[in-house]
């Protein structure tokens, strides 16, 4: 079946409304206005208001009335238009939905799927354009999803309802218009592992491309032009970023010797630095090169486009950091 | 068409000023339509025809040296703040004379001498600014007053709660300026809000507050003057709910699901220029040829204003690390990169004047 990204979100939205009345969905213009990416458009016809919920903007008060809902037996989908306003949620976020479970000695568990977009590309500006969800990541508590493939756009959110504990989606939104086959009976994937989504071959040079979220079709793309140069990449696309799959990308290295680490977030303290910091844990003497990695630049992303352009992660970018990868072992 | 409060338009003169503000930010607003649709500004455009009385009378009664915080809607108070209407379209475009260097755009535009701080594009976001400009003010012992200006939208946002405490508290200088143009994207406000009257959740905190027809410039410009002379004399924040609406769509983005056309036909009989265009003309004054000498005005201004930014440079990409810190002025280099790979200003260099 063909389909695009977004109907593959909505796709799994209406799934998880009609097999479970628990599930309703929550947040700003998620109804009458179809949903700021329009992922959302319709539902509220096919479900009504209360299930489709549009909220005032009080990003605190909304998500935390899902958590509350979560307690109370409920399953909230909570859509944040995107992950620059998810900030005046993170005290509840962080100090109630990650931390509740522990610190009621396992008593109360907190079952909400936090949906929202992330990234840039847009030329939306600094307070539109950024990409935390590695921030996220560092939260203990929280399981964080960036599904960067329609199977996984399709798949991520039921698999996600069934999780006891708070779950947040990342959706990046440049990739909503993303067109391709989804197989009929495309359902529920896991939410554990990392995809190994292309393994390099040939009996050049090899390496290892690790990649999640809105980067994954620019590091598609420099693989196959390495293919071309005669280097063999694997491409992980992590789709976890909490609990790290630390396993496939250790196995990846393992064999290949060399890795790129591909991240739209900056690059000090961040998701990049911790894939790299597992790799020299987990497989330094497997490396024939340092670890690399392309970030965004460390600026708040500005407006014009040549400077957004300049600041982010690009397929230029993704094969000299590979050239180099491959450099440095010869 | 409906009347204005003030039928007699008593001072042509400054009447023909008002409306030829709330003409300036129109014809800006119609060129910023036009230049998005072929694709020469990107990004979020927000336009705010329709409510441009709110922002041309309330300017009118700020002092030079007070400040001003507005949203992403933003455009016109920058203009009748005094900001050039080339600095604001070669931010759009990008430019590296634009207003913020082409590091804002349309939603962030900011600039310094006429005290705006912004363009903010996360709702109510500028209120807890607005409050500690005022609490400096206050502190160092200057008679200013800051007008921050916000959607309806807003006022469910703690920020908003928050601020509107503080400034009573401290009994601060702030304005607050509410645009209800009735809904916040899609989100008209019957369906986020519990209490409607706006002006009433500020008497809650004991803030002085109106509501006012915020079509009618002069009705604006009386009710914003009687506030800031409160505010300056030293009498705490007040409150103006400006009743308003937008005529366009949210953004460049929006379907308008959530509206009747008719709504909007029906609001566009208020149009706030018209409405004074056409009291001044029942009232015999504006000549035809000061109504025609005063568009073309106006339509020279602006189109001078694109060939501005049209002839704009982009700002070196070697400057794209700057402003992240403060330029010190012992390093000497305007890039302020490090020479890691990453940093692609690395060895290229180059000053922007
Ligand atoms: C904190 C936050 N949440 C959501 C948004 C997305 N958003 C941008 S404008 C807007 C509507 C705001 O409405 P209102 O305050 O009434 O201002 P208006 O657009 O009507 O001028 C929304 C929801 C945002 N920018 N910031
Ligand atoms: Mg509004």
């Amino acid at each position: 079946m063909k389909t695009t990204y977004r109907e593959a979100m909505r796709a799994a939205l209406r799934d998880a409304m009609q097999r479970d009345d628990r599930v309703f969905l929550m947040g700003e213009d998620v109804g009458r206005y179809g949903g700021s990416f329009a992922v959302s458009l319709g539902l509220l016809e096919e479900f009504g208001p209360d299930r489709i919920r549009d909220t005032p903007l009080s990003e605190s008060g909304f998500v935390g009335a899902g958590i509350g809902a979560a307690l109370g037996g409920m399953r909230p989908v909570v859509e944040i238009m995107t992950v620059n306003f998810s900030l005046l949620a993170l005290d509840q976020i962080i100090n109630n939905a990650a931390t509740l479970l522990h610190m009621s000695g396992g008593q109360f568990n907190v079952p909400i799927v936090i949906r929202m977009t992330t990234g840039a590309g847009r030329q939306l500006g600094a307070q539109h354009s950024h990409s935390l969800e590695g921030w996220y990541a560092h939260i203990p508590g929280l399981r964080i999803l960036a599904p960067a493939t329609l199977r996984d756009a399709r798949g991520m959110l039921w698999t996600a309802l069934q999780d006891p504990d708070p779950v947040l989606i990342f959706e990046h939104g440049s990739l909503y218009n993303v067109a391709g086959e989804l197989d009929d009976g495309a359902g529920a994937v896991d939410i554990d592992k990392a995809a190994l989504l292309r393994q390099g071959d040939g009996d050049g040079d090899r390496l290892t491309l690790i990649t999640y979220g809105g980067t994954l079709p620019m590091v598609l793309d420099a693989a196959d032009q390495l293919a071309g140069e005669g280097i063999g990449a694997d491409v992980i696309d992590l789709r976890t970023l909490r609990p790290l799959d630390s396993h496939t990308i250790v196995d990846s290295v393992a064999r290949t010797h060399r890795a790129v680490v591909v991240d739209e977030g900056w690059r000090s303290g961040s998701i990049s630095a911790e894939i790299a910091a597992r790799i020299c844990e987990q497989a330094f003497f497997d490396l024939d090169a340092p670890v690399e990695r392309v970030c965004s630049l460390e600026v708040p992303v500005p407006y014009a486009k040549h400077l957004e352009e300049a600041a982010l992660p690009s397929v230029e970018r993704v094969m000299a950091a590979a050239r180099r990868a491959v450099g440095a072992g010869g | 068409m409906t009347t204005l409060k003030n039928h007699g338009v008593p001072d042509a003169e400054h009447a023909v000023h008002l409306l030829r503000q709330m003409l300036r930010v129109r014809r800006l607003e119609e060129k910023c339509i036009e230049l998005y649709s072929e694709a020469k500004i990107r990004g979020f455009l927000h336009v705010y025809i329709g409510e441009e009385a709110v922002a041309a009378g309330v300017m009118e009664a700020l002092a030079p040296e007070d400040a001003v915080v507005a949203t992403y809607r933003e455009h016109g108070h920058a203009l009748l703040r005094g900001v050039s209407a080339g600095a604001i379209l070669a931010e759009m475009y990008g430019r590296a004379e634009g207003c913020c260097r082409g590091r804002g755009g349309s939603m962030h535009l900011f600039d310094a001498e006429t005290r705006f701080y912004g363009g903010n594009a996360i709702v109510a976001g500028g209120l807890p600014l607005a409050v500690g400009l005022a609490l400096a003010d206050r502190m160092a012992g200057r008679q200013q007053v800051t007008a921050c200006f916000f959607g309806e939208g807003a006022v469910a946002e703690g920020e908003f709660h928050e601020s509107m405490n503080l400034a009573a508290l401290w009994q601060l200088p702030v304005l607050f300026c509410c645009e209800n143009n009735l809904y916040a994207m899609g989100t008209a406000l019957g369906r986020s809000e519990s209490q409607t009257d706006i002006a009433l959740k500020a008497a809650g905190y004991e803030i002085s507050a109106w509501a006012v027809d915020g079509m009618d410039v002069l009705a604006v410009e009386e009710a914003a003057r009687r506030a800031v002379d409160a505010v300056r004399s030293g009498s705490g924040p007040h409150f103006l709910e400006l009743r308003t609406y937008r005529f366009r769509a949210h953004s460049m983005f929006d379907p308008e699901l959530y509206r009747e056309k008719s709504e909007v036909v029906q609001w566009m009989e208020r149009d706030p220029i018209s409405l004074l265009q056409g009291a001044m003309q029942a009232a015999g004054k504006l000549p035809e040829e000061q109504w025609a000498a005063l568009q073309a005005d106006v339509d020279a201004e602006i189109s001078t204003a694109v060939g501005f930014a049209e002839n704009g440079t982009p700002e070196p990409v070697s400057e794209l690390s700057r402003f992240v810190y403060s330029d010190r002025p012992d390093d000497g280099s305007a890039g302020g990169g490090g020479t890691a790979e990453w940093d692609t200003t690395a060895g290229k260099g180059g000053a922007a004047g």
